[in-house]
């Protein structure tokens, strides 16, 4: 066997794989060709600033992992460390793998940084954050990056009761940076049958104080935003417009209507479900102009363009509802907002999960986008926020706030 | 037979039963037919003119009826007609 000093194995391996200069690799990129751009350093390097483009697979792992991010063995890889010896060391290793374009950067990422081109410092997750997270970061669909994405996410939560409560919960254990809160009411000793955001100590509080203590409590990482006021046509826009995705959890058919519409008109993605006696519904309402990147799909009123006359559908307060149901659904509209700010997976966009606890049953419907909808459609008639106690048929709120006010807190 | 498959609202109408076995059809004919032995549930699916309330869509298997062919969807044996109202609870 040869025997190699450091030297003559950099050599080697420099011999054997193909180099490029920072300006090469710019110009690479300002064209857009499509290559896989790897930075090999350890994290401590990597946090204190990396190329833009680069994915970030330590040398230890990238052979473990380099498939993961580029399987097509004839598909350009370049690697980069700090100064370009590492990265060739690596880029042999990844040849011997079958890659057969892995390509060095001469001079690593110092040359880049000293050629005066653009990099970025990314936000990194604390030492705690580490470990409080690590069972999300270890799956490949969230990672660090998709934790740091949670972090840096706004949701808004219409309603700290039933179905608000437990998506509250998982949404702030899982680390969602901010967390608002629209709710005008006070914890009653009927709401701790499902409501789990709140306890005995809690009875007579607002709503929304009880929920940011409990939430403070369970991960110190999140902001609780209180609204402690009724969502209307007066408040809507302005309080949506402050978050990323919002989660439905009213329990009236004006403020289903309010926020459908106040998202569509803010491109907001809107997680929708309610609930009733031992069943659920649960679909999200994806609007034309998200930020997310999404196609869109139909919208509350392209399901339900009227709502019910007044008093045909019995509400939770009249009829009762399973204190384990809005436990389910609510989870379940934490998984998709997480989904969602992740970027992964398949989302109900289009579809509507009805659930049925009784013979506990799942079951996904299509649901379509109305050409002819009123909001989403191809002709929008309704292109601001309107009176929807009024739509709903029921006393406006300029003409009975109180009634109104009492109506929507049963 | 085909199956309706009843939401939560209506079961008072059907003695609490979630699925009724009906025999086919078209959608319009089977949801007609049921009123015979459950009166009153018509009323609640279809307005003045004879359609499906706005708050209130009507699936055969997985799809909505219109985007099918409306009432006049064809129902085979082992398909599920689906009832689905708007609700709105949640928050209390």
């Amino acid at each position: 066997m040869t025997r190699l000093n450091r030297d003559q194995l950099v050599q080697l391996a420099k011999s054997e794989i193909e180099e490029i200069s920072a300006h090469q690799l710019k110009q690479m990129l300002d064209a857009r060709q499509a290559i896989t751009l790897v930075d090999i350093r350890e994290r401590d390097e990597f946090v204190q600033g990396h190329l833009p483009a680069a994915k970030f697979i330590p040398r230890g792992f990238l052979e473990l992992q380099i498939e993961q991010h580029q399987p097509d063995r004839d598909q350009p890889v370049v690697l980069y460390c700090a100064g370009g010896v590492r990265s060739a060391l690596a880029a042999r290793n990844l040849k011997e793998m079958g890659y057969t374009q892995v390509i060095s950067l001469i001079g690593g990422f110092n040359s880049w940084k000293n050629a005066g081109f653009n990099f970025k410092i990314p936000t990194v997750l604390t030492e705690d954050q580490r470990i409080r997270y690590s069972r999300h970061t270890l799956l490949g669909e969230v990672g660090d990056a998709g934790q740091i994405k949670l972090l840096e996410s706004k949701v808004l939560l219409i309603g700290a009761g039933g179905l608000g409560s437990p998506a509250a919960l998982y949404l702030a254990a899982a680390g969602v940076g901010t967390l608002g809160i629209v709710d005008f009411d006070n914890v009653d000793a009927s709401n701790l049958q499902r409501q789990i955001l709140h306890g005995m100590k809690d009875v007579g509080r607002p709503k929304v104080d009880s929920a940011g203590d409990r939430l403070r409590d369970l991960n110190p990482d999140v902001r609780v935003v209180a609204h402690r006021e009724p969502i209307t046509s007066a408040n809507a826009l302005e309080i949506v417009r402050q978050y990323d995705i919002v989660l439905n959890g009213s329990d009236n058919f004006p403020t289903r209507y309010l926020v459908n519409d106040a998202c569509q008109f803010l491109g907001k993605p809107l997680v929708d479900a309610s609930i009733f006696m031992f069943e659920g519904q649960v679909t999200v309402y994806m609007p034309a102009n998200n930020t997310l990147g999404y196609a869109a799909g139909p919208c509350y009123r392209c399901l339900y363009p009227d709502p019910p006359p007044p008093g045909e559908v019995p509400s939770c307060a009249e009829a009762g509802v399973l204190g384990v149901l809005p436990g389910i659904v609510g989870s379940i509209q934490a998984v998709e907002a997480i989904k969602l700010i992740l970027g992964k997976g398949e989302s109900l966009i289009g579809r509507l999960l009805m659930i049925d606890t009784l013979d506990m049953s799942f079951r996904t419907l299509n649901v379509q986008k109305d050409l002819t909808c009123p909001v989403c459609g191809d002709h929008p008639t309704v292109t601001e926020l309107i009176d929807y106690e009024q739509f709903c048929g029921l006393p406006s709120r300029n003409e009975a706030r109180q009634a109104d006010r009492e109506l929507v807190t049963a | 037979m085909a199956t309706v498959l009843v939401p939560t609202p209506l079961r008072r109408l059907t003695g609490g039963q979630s699925k009724l076995t009906v025999a086919g059809g078209t959608v319009g004919a089977l949801l007609h037919s049921l009123d015979t032995q459950y009166p009153g549930l018509k009323d609640k699916v279809f307005d003045g003119d004879g359609n499906v309330k706005r708050f209130i869509n009507v699936f055969l298997n997985d799809d909505e009826i219109r985007t099918l062919q409306g009432l006049d969807t064809p129902v085979t044996d082992n398909d599920k007609v689906s009832i689905v109202p708007a609700m709105a609870g949640g928050q209390a």
